[in-house]
């Protein structure tokens, strides 16, 4: 195994990524841009949306309730809410977004109150649709405030306590660390974004030098100097595998700095103190490592698998051609992952991507499960490499360099 | 010197099956002499010279280049050898003197070697003009210059052309056949395949036709004249080659 030769492709094939547009942009630029146009972009967006929607004040039309003066005074005097008449067609108008919600109060229904005698009050809403949900909610909420006052009242009246409605109360408590549960919701997230960008990152240096080097007619002459094919498969491999590498850590460091940016931008707001907390992440040096030390063998099975399959075509398209649906494979276990509820087994830790997928979300929580970091790192090596001795043999392949 | 014994390469094709593209195939070729493959479009050339060069590797038989097995010791054989083609391409983001080092230094050159080899051919070859400019901004003459920079830089005592001035304009084709030559004068072993008659009748030495991946006749252009009664190239090959064509059709 002579390193001078693949130090020497390797030097050539990064001087040459580097000089090629398409490289920057898809191993440099797109981790760098991707996080803080999504989440500082995306979302400071939704948090003005969500606040915008909050402090508008939303038509709520009345219907009935002229026998009921007290419950229609107590309407009338919440804060952003607009009470209007009833008029023909309101159906659509809550459809048309004209008008949020409506409230129907039935007939008599403060004297069957009084009577205690039970009654519906319905509200009408565009189900899904914000600001309907708003304004359906604080309706909601004074009536059943309401009701918890008739409740009191019966009680007194009949000189019984609020014991007797509730003899006893249940609380959740968490215990989790803050970091765990912050993990939690977002270590999957992490995991999934390193593992697709890991793919990305990997995916056109792969094709520009396997099917890239065929379009361009370059192949012959380097199968003409004296480098044996293992040698130059290895130096063209290391170099799509710093690619993916360095895509990851760019995106891990991007991401960081989104989320950090994110959370002082959210915790100015009184609203998004709270949304802040719940994207609030410390990841320390431990876990960036942790995460990066199981990506390598997945980044080894991405640019591995990315060549072998990229060396079949002839083209740089027809090798795009192959490469995109592996975006699904790929997607799709990353993105299981991410699914609450599902997690680390046995079984599950030997299937490729899902299990690293798994794991970067419990190492981010700051749960470290020795035996499934053995198996998914060991698991995940061996087919690396696999992935790798198949591409050291389809380049050696006529039938695959000189297919025609 | 080059001794091709039996050579021979087939391929399975999905729809016509077993193509035999090169059908035992033996000739020598001697250093200080050129020796011209002569064929058809799909003759077996290309892949005659790619089976010498050990970018193929033949399916039966074998060559002896410089001392060395192409089978046995291919990496042995292509350091001593330089390959050129209208297929050998250059590396478009790597600069003229960058693309040739690389070559320099896959041939085990060592820097001070490469430095002296490199500053000596782009004196030689007029290149210190675009020694610095990317190869996706050379002209075509240039390019083939910057080629022929490559097959040197480890001045190998074997050369290998297969239709080197295939496409080229009149002005580039003739700084090959001129490096061709020179080859030959500084004692190399030269072979070269081409389907241009005028090449083979201003350049070779040696000549082979070649049909249907046989050889079918070797011999010198005064050889082949007087075994085929005829003066002009283009009359003997058609000679040599008519019988195999009919044969070819019939089958």
């Amino acid at each position: 195994m002579s390193t001078r030769n693949i130090g020497i492709v390797y030097k050539k094939e990064l001087t040459e990524a580097l000089r090629d547009r398409r490289t920057v942009v898809s191993t440099i630029l797109v981790p760098l841009l991707l996080f803080p146009v999504l989440s500082v972009g995306f979302g400071a967006l939704a948090v003005a949306l969500v606040g915008k929607a909050r402090d508008e004040v939303p038509k709520v039309m009345l219907r009935g309730g002229e026998d009921s003066p007290a419950v229609v005074e107590g309407l009338r005097k919440l804060e952003k809410i607009e009470i209007v008449p009833e008029t023909p067609g309101w159906k659509d108008q809550i459809i048309n977004k004209e008008i949020r919600a409506a409230v129907e109060i039935p007939s008599d229904f403060q004297a069957n109150v009084a009577k205690e005698k039970s009654d519906t009050v319905k509200i009408f809403k565009y189900e899904g649709e914000m600001k309907s949900e708003f304004a359906t909610e604080k309706v909601e909420k004074y009536m059943k405030d309401y009701r918890d006052k008739v409740v009191k009242e019966r009680l007194a009246a009949k000189n019984l306590t609020e014991t007797v409605l509730k003899p006893f109360e249940v609380k959740q408590e968490n215990v989790a660390p803050p970091e765990k549960v912050s993990g939690a919701a977002i270590g999957g997230l992490i995991g999934y974004t390193v593992i697709l960008l890991c793919m990305t990152g990997a995916m056109y240096p792969a094709m520009d030098l396997t099917a890239g080097e065929k379009e361009r007619g370059t192949m012959e002459t380097i199968l003409s100097s004296p480098i044996s094919r293992m040698h130059l498969v290895l130096g063209k491999f290391f170099l799509v595998l710093t690619a993916a590498l360095g895509t990851a850590a760019l995106s891990v460091f991007s991401m960081g700095v989104s989320f950090s940016v994110l959370s002082h931008y959210t915790g100015q707001t009184a609203g998004g103190r709270s949304a802040a907390a719940g994207l609030l992440l410390k990841l320390g040096p431990k876990t960036v490592v942790s995460v990066f030390l199981m990506a390598l063998p997945v980044a080894v099975l991405f640019s591995a698998v990315l060549m072998t399959i990229a060396l079949f075509a002839k083209t740089y398209k027809e090798a795009q051609s192959y490469l995109t649906p592996m975006t699904f494979v790929v997607i799709i276990p990353a993105l299981a992952g991410m699914l609450p509820g599902v997690e680390l087994t046995p079984k599950l830790s030997l299937i490729p991507i899902l299990n690293v997928s798994l794991l970067c979300k419990e190492l981010v929580a700051g749960t470290y499960h020795w035996n499934f970091i053995a198996i998914i790192f060991s698991s995940t090596c061996v087919y690396a490499a696999a992935a790798l001795f198949l591409a050291i043999k389809m380049f050696q392949r006529e039938s695959v360099l000189f297919r025609s | 010197m080059i001794e091709a014994r039996g050579l021979s390469k087939r391929f399975q094709d999905k729809k016509r099956g077993e193509i035999r593209a090169v059908d035992n195939v033996s000739f020598t070729c001697q250093p200080g002499r050129i020796y011209g493959l002569l064929g058809a479009n799909g003759a077996g050339k290309t892949t005659t010279l790619r089976m010498l060069a050990t970018i193929l590797e033949p399916t039966d038989g074998t060559a002896i280049v410089c001392g060395y097995d192409v089978v046995e010791q291919p990496e042995k054989v292509r350091a001593n050898v330089g390959f050129l083609s209208t297929a050998t391409a250059l590396y478009r983001r790597l600069t003229a003197q960058e693309f040739v080092e690389y070559f320099g230094r896959l041939n085990g050159l060592d820097e001070a070697t490469l430095k002296k080899r490199v500053d000596d051919i782009f004196s030689r070859l007029h290149m210190n003009e675009f020694r610095d400019r990317r190869c996706d901004k050379l002209s075509t003459g240039m390019m083939q210059k910057t080629s022929i920079a490559r097959t040197l830089v480890h001045d190998p005592p074997v050369m290998i052309f297969d239709e080197p001035t295939n496409g080229l304009d009149i002005m580039t084709a003739r700084t090959i056949t001129a490096f061709i030559r020179e080859c030959r004068n500084n004692g190399k072993t030269v072979i070269f395949s081409t389907h241009i008659m005028s090449e083979v009748e201003k350049l070779c030495d040696t000549i082979g036709i070649i049909q249907s991946g046989k050889l079918l006749v070797e011999g010198t252009l005064g050889q082949l004249r007087e075994k085929y009664a005829e003066h002009e190239l283009e009359e003997i090959f058609v000679k040599v080659v008519t019988p195999h064509y009919v044969a070819e059709e019939a089958h």
